[in-house]
Order: C-alpha cells, then sequence, then structure tokens
C-alpha cells in the first residue's frame, strides 16, 4: 500500500493530520496522487459540493463562518477550503480566511484548509476539485469551497460545485451591474450579504426584478435571493435552507451530466496540453508560431494529432 | 535548499496568540514573508493555543511563527509547542518574536521554541532562517 493510499485509509476513519498530509501531497501536485484518484473518488460518500464567490471584501469568509455554526447546528459534519490568491512574481500568498473563521479552529467536526490559488486563474486552484473528493471521503458533508475573490466573470466555481452561492453587498452598482453576463449568472443561490446597511431591501429587489423575466439559464426559475448579515447571523439559516433545498435539483440528470461534461473538458483540455508540450516538435512548433510561419491554430491541430 | 530548488512554497502559519492587541509586527512579516515566496496562514488576533495547534494540524504548515508582547509567552509558547508535538507534528519548526527578555529566550529553547526573534530582526533574516530550518518535502 502506497504512503498516500494509508493516509486515505487514515483519513477515512476521522484522523485530522493524515487528512491535512493527503491535502498538501494532492496540493503539491504529487506524482502519487493520480494512480490512487480512482479509490479517492470511489471513497466518496457524495457530500453537497457548495461553492461561495463574490467580489472581495463582500464577506464571503464571514459569511462561510456563519454557514459553518448553521450546519453545525443542523448536527453536520463541515469541509472547508478557503482559496486566495497567489503572488504571479514570488509565488508567496496571504492566506487571510482562517481569521473569520477561527471559532471553529477547534471543532472537531469542522476541517478547513486554506489554499493558494498558485497561478490560476478563475478563482479556484487547479487542485481544488481533488481535495474537495477527499473531503468528501473523510466524510464532511457539505463541502464549503470559498473562491478567490472574484470580479465578474470568475466562473470556475460553477464547474466544480453542485450549488453556487454568490454574495453580494447592498452597494454594488445599479441594476445595469445585476443584467451584464457573468458571475451573477452563474448563481443558483445568491446571498445579499451586510443586509443591516440601508440599501439591503433594496438591492435584492433589484436584483429579484432583473432575474425574473431574464432568458438564458433562469428563464424557468430565477435563483432565491436571500438578505444575509453574516456578522449577526441574521438570514444565515435561510441561506442553509436554500443551499439544501437546491441539493436535488442540482443532482438532476441533466445538471449532473452538464458538471460531468465540464469537468471532464477541463481534464482533457489539461491532459492534451501536458502530452503535447511532452511531445516532440513542440518547441519546434512554438518557434514557427512565434516566427509567423504557422498560426496558432494550425499549430494546435498539429501538436494535438501528433501526440494522442 | 534554495526557495527555487523548493517544488513548492513552505507554507507557514503566523498566530498572535494570547491577549495582547499587537498586530502590526505580525502583518508586516505575513506581507514581508509573502514577498519572500512563503504561502502564509496569517490567523489574526487573540487565539488560544489550541486554536493555533488545531489550525497548525489542518493546514499541514511547515513552520509555526508566534508573535508574542504581552509578557504571557512563558505560559502559552511551551503549551502551544506541547500541543503541537502531541497532535503528531515532530518536524514542524515552531518560531516566535516579540518581546522576550534574554533570560526568558534560554528557557523557551530549551521547552522547544527553535529561535526567537527581536525587535530590529529583518524580514530576510527570518526568511533565511526558514528556509534553512524547514523540514524538507518530498
Amino acid at each position: 500500500m502506497s504512503d498516500l493510499a494509508a493516509l486515505l485509509d487514515a483519513a477515512q476513519t476521522g484522523e485530522r493530520r493524515p487528512l491535512a498530509r493527503l491535502l498538501t501531497a494532492i496540493e503539491s501536485r504529487s506524482p502519487d496522487v493520480r494512480p490512487m484518484l480512482p479509490q479517492l473518488f470511489a471513497a466518496g460518500h457524495g457530500a453537497h459540493l457548495v461553492g461561495i464567490t463574490g467580489p472581495p471584501g463582500s464577506g464571503k469568509s464571514t459569511l462561510v463562518s456563519a454557514l459553518i455554526a448553521e450546519f453545525r447546528r443542523r448536527g453536520r459534519r463541515v469541509g472547508v477550503l478557503a482559496v486566495d490568491p497567489s503572488s504571479p512574481y514570488t509565488r508567496g500568498a496571504i492566506l487571510g480566511d482562517r481569521i473569520r473563521m477561527m471559532e471553529h479552529a477547534a471543532d472537531r467536526d469542522v476541517f478547513m484548509r486554506s489554499m493558494a490559488a498558485r497561478g490560476e486563474l478563475g478563482g479556484l486552484a487547479a487542485t481544488t476539485w481533488i481535495a474537495a473528493a477527499a473531503l468528501d471521503a473523510a466524510g464532511y458533508d457539505p463541502i464549503l469551497v470559498e473562491t478567490v475573490g472574484a470580479g465578474q466573470s470568475e466562473v470556475e466555481i460553477a464547474r466544480l460545485a453542485e450549488t453556487t452561492v454568490v454574495v453580494e453587498v447592498p452597494e454594488m452598482g445599479d441594476e445595469v451591474q445585476a443584467i451584464k453576463a457573468g458571475l451573477l449568472e452563474v448563481a443558483d443561490v445568491i446571498a445579499v450579504n451586510k443586509g443591516d446597511r440601508p440599501g439591503a431591501p433594496r438591492a435584492a429587489r433589484q436584483l429579484r426584478a432583473m432575474m425574473s423575466g431574464a432568458g438564458g439559464r433562469f428563464a424557468r426559475k430565477p435563483p432565491p435571493i436571500v438578505i444575509t448579515t453574516a456578522t449577526s447571523g441574521e438570514g444565515v439559516a435561510e441561506l442553509a435552507d436554500a443551499i439544501d433545498a437546491h441539493r436535488s435539483t442540482a443532482r438532476s440528470p441533466t445538471q449532473s451530466r452538464e458538471r460531468a461534461r465540464n469537468q471532464v473538458a477541463r481534464a482533457l483540455a489539461d491532459l492534451a496540453l501536458q502530452r503535447a508540450a511532452s511531445a516532440e516538435g513542440w518547441d519546434a512548433t512554438l518557434d514557427a508560431v512565434a516566427s509567423r510561419e504557422l498560426d496558432p491554430v494550425t499549430a494546435a491541430e498539429r501538436l494535438f494529432d501528433g501526440a494522442m | 535548499m534554495t526557495d527555487d530548488q523548493r517544488s513548492v512554497p513552505i507554507r507557514v502559519l503566523i498566530a498572535k496568540p494570547g491577549l495582547d492587541g499587537h498586530d502590526r509586527g505580525a502583518k508586516v512579516l505575513a506581507r514581508g514573508l509573502r514577498d519572500e515566496g512563503f504561502e502564509v496562514i496569517y490567523t489574526g488576533l487573540r487565539q488560544t493555543p489550541e486554536m493555533v495547534a488545531d489550525a497548525a494540524e489542518q493546514e499541514d504548515v511547515d513552520v509555526v511563527g508566534l508573535s508574542i508582547l504581552s509578557g504571557a509567552h512563558m505560559t502559552l509558547l511551551p503549551r502551544i509547542v506541547e500541543l503541537v508535538r502531541e497532535r503528531g507534528m515532530d518536524d514542524v519548526l515552531i518560531a516566535a518574536g516579540g518581546i522576550i527578555p534574554d533570560a526568558d529566550i534560554t528557557r523557551l529553547k530549551e521547552t522547544g521554541i527553535a529561535e526567537v526573534f527581536g525587535p530590529g530582526t529583518s524580514i530576510g533574516q527570518i526568511a533565511r532562517y526558514f528556509r534553512e530550518h524547514a523540514r524538507q518535502r518530498a
């Protein structure tokens, strides 16, 4: 049995240090992780995977902390992955999401892990989904994934999570912000946080008006909008209800298949790049594109055909 | 081993145990270590020894850096070392910084605090120390 398999076994019995070490191996892209992926996924219990995203400073971490408290009251064991950005220059990072969650640090039924995005765009680390699978195998449910503070189009989380909560604040701007494409479009649940501020009910009303009658993803059913005050806990039980209620929707055959498609597409793109980059002709092809002898799409086609 | 040779950044937990509310130093250090290429998990003010040890365990950090200015270091720091070791983290480097009298430094080192950085220490010195003494990972 490999070291990692032993860690997985121990993590499944609820031990925390083996789980922490398994997460480190996953995060550092240890070559030993790949062979055990099938085992890791088979060990999952089908935890509800919930993404929490929104602009920096909208209160995501505080809201996650309040959700942990609420789910604990409901007797659930909660896993948290909190992603913060890495410096593109030094690779360093400050992972500060724990500050708002420390009240749960000593709760044996909460496991919280900070992840640096390590160069990945879209608000997640490349390994976040594998880390989530490890938490699932260890019996945590729900698993809350807090993204990097997102702008308008960091929608990667919606590919991964079954339920995506978009956190907005009353001062988010006018109605036009709400009808732009992007972040709000991927919401399964919208939380208007900092609900104790005067503009909160109005912001929620505006969002509701803009969402009802929208086409696209929301043509049939606009997402529920919940006003929350993470600092006092107000509205958090309703938010947890909305998250729980979305679980069955997220597991409809259509949505499950759509998520599977996105995940496989992402894995396929990564694999194609990996194989092509290690294939013969990679450097020569890049040179040909650099000197404008070859267009990038033809180059990609050749590399793909050669590598597969 | 230089930082470039490491396949992954060193993970450091920076915590402020106890009741003092002075976190400027801890924040400057966190920022400085980020710029030196470390992944810094900052847990904020007023942590109990249990909270620090549990965070270190879940985050699987290589280094625990404790900033303390309250004078309670002789009580809190050995307790944190004990709790961290109790959780099986034998290879985690534990260091401290803050206002700590020389006489106490010797005694803290006997309890397992690897190094104590006093006022005037540069970020570069601390980063170098962490790089040289943090556990090597596969």
